[in-house]
């Protein structure tokens, strides 16, 4: 496939994913308990970008030592947790991160 | 000014704030592509065509490891399902408009222009022009969105490799996640989905680690909430 073709079959599920439930849905579709577990989804996709980018090595090999990702990653989730503040907590991240790799 | 402006207005304004951590966002996705190899036309390309941050660099993370056009295309439907959940609660408000203006409606349905319409669509119920907003905050996004993706893609030659820009991509995601780390649910969904993604890594075929990770979660959510429900009856 092309990487253009690619590019529109994405845009084409992206969209279809934001108007499938405003062209078709009936409201007695989604219950109170659907509505409540989708809710996680956030939660559920997006560690498992987060995760494999700070503990594995560009071959795919779990680093745990010498790796200041990790060190980072830690800093900029307190921040995050502290000033639920999204550009804090990437800042003081990529802060972090070049802190350690250059000084 | 008549009603339809006025709805408009006040959808560029409410999403205004929230725009601040769209400008890196966008300018690293646009660092990234070029990074990466892609040619500044594709990178606006996915830009206009995706319209959507998270989709688009979990795009250029697979699409660089390798993975296949079906593992990208799931992936990223993956990471999109969130939506069916925005178009769920606006549909209450949005069933009454003709199909031409649901579509142009969805085009613009991303993150932050959800979380202040929701909002100004409760309060406003009677409001048959209050969709206007929904437009203004989409189309503010939008133009920010375009702007920093090519300010990206000219920054994308001159910002050295050595940096480890790509680090921005975990951070980024963990930012989505700051109001999540405080709630217990939450906090075991993240450690569960994570861990599956690391471990299963080299190990789940055709990079489907994404989905099968994120799966898991959601199962673990869907148990977990149920039990503490029951606990609480």
């Amino acid at each position: 496939m092309s990487n253009l073709a690619l590019i529109i079959y994405c845009g084409l599920i992206t969209f279809l994913t934001r108007f499938t439930m405003i062209a078709v849905l009936k409201k007695e579709m989604f219950n109170d308990r659907i509505r409540e577990v989708l809710s996680y989804v956030p939660s559920a996709i997006f560690p498992a970008i987060i995760f494999p980018a700070i503990f594995l090595d560009n071959s795919g090999i779990i680093q745990l030592e010498d790796n200041p990702k990790i060190l980072a990653a830690i800093i900029a989730m307190s921040v995050g947790i502290f000033s639920r503040n999204v550009l804090a907590t990437i800042f003081s991240g990529l802060a972090s991160y070049w802190a350690i790799i250059f000084i | 000014m008549n009603n339809k402006s006025k709805n408009f207005l006040k959808g560029i304004k409410d999403t205004s704030p929230l725009m601040i951590p769209v400008v890196p966002f966008g300018i690293i996705f646009g660092v990234l592509a070029i990074d990466l190899g892609l040619t500044p036309m594709t990178t606006i390309a996915m830009s206009v065509i995706i319209f959507g941050g998270a989709s688009q660099i979990i795009f250029l993370q697979l699409f660089s490891a390798g993975a296949s056009s079906l593992v990208i295309l799931s992936s990223v439907g993956a990471v999109n399902s969130r939506h069916l959940l925005y178009g769920t609660v606006l549909s209450e408000h949005l069933s009454d408009l003709n199909l031409t203006w649901k579509i142009i409606v969805s085009y613009f349905l991303v993150d932050q222009a959800f979380a202040v319409s929701n909002n100004h669509f409760n309060k406003n119920k009677k409001d048959k022009d209050k969709y206007f907003h929904l437009i203004g905050g989409g189309l503010n996004c939008w133009t920010i969105w375009q702007v920093t993706t090519i300010i990206g893609i000219y920054l994308g030659s001159i910002i050295p490799e050595k940096l480890g820009l790509t680090f921005a991509i975990p951070l980024t995601f963990l930012a989505l996640l700051v109001n999540d780390f405080r709630k217990l649910i939450n906090v075991i969904v993240i450690i569960v989905s994570g861990t599956i993604a690391t471990l299963g890594y080299q190990i789940i075929p055709f990079k489907a680690y994404v989905i099968a990770a994120a799966s898991m979660g959601l199962l673990v959510a869907f148990i977990l909430t149920k039990f503490m429900k029951k606990n609480y009856e």
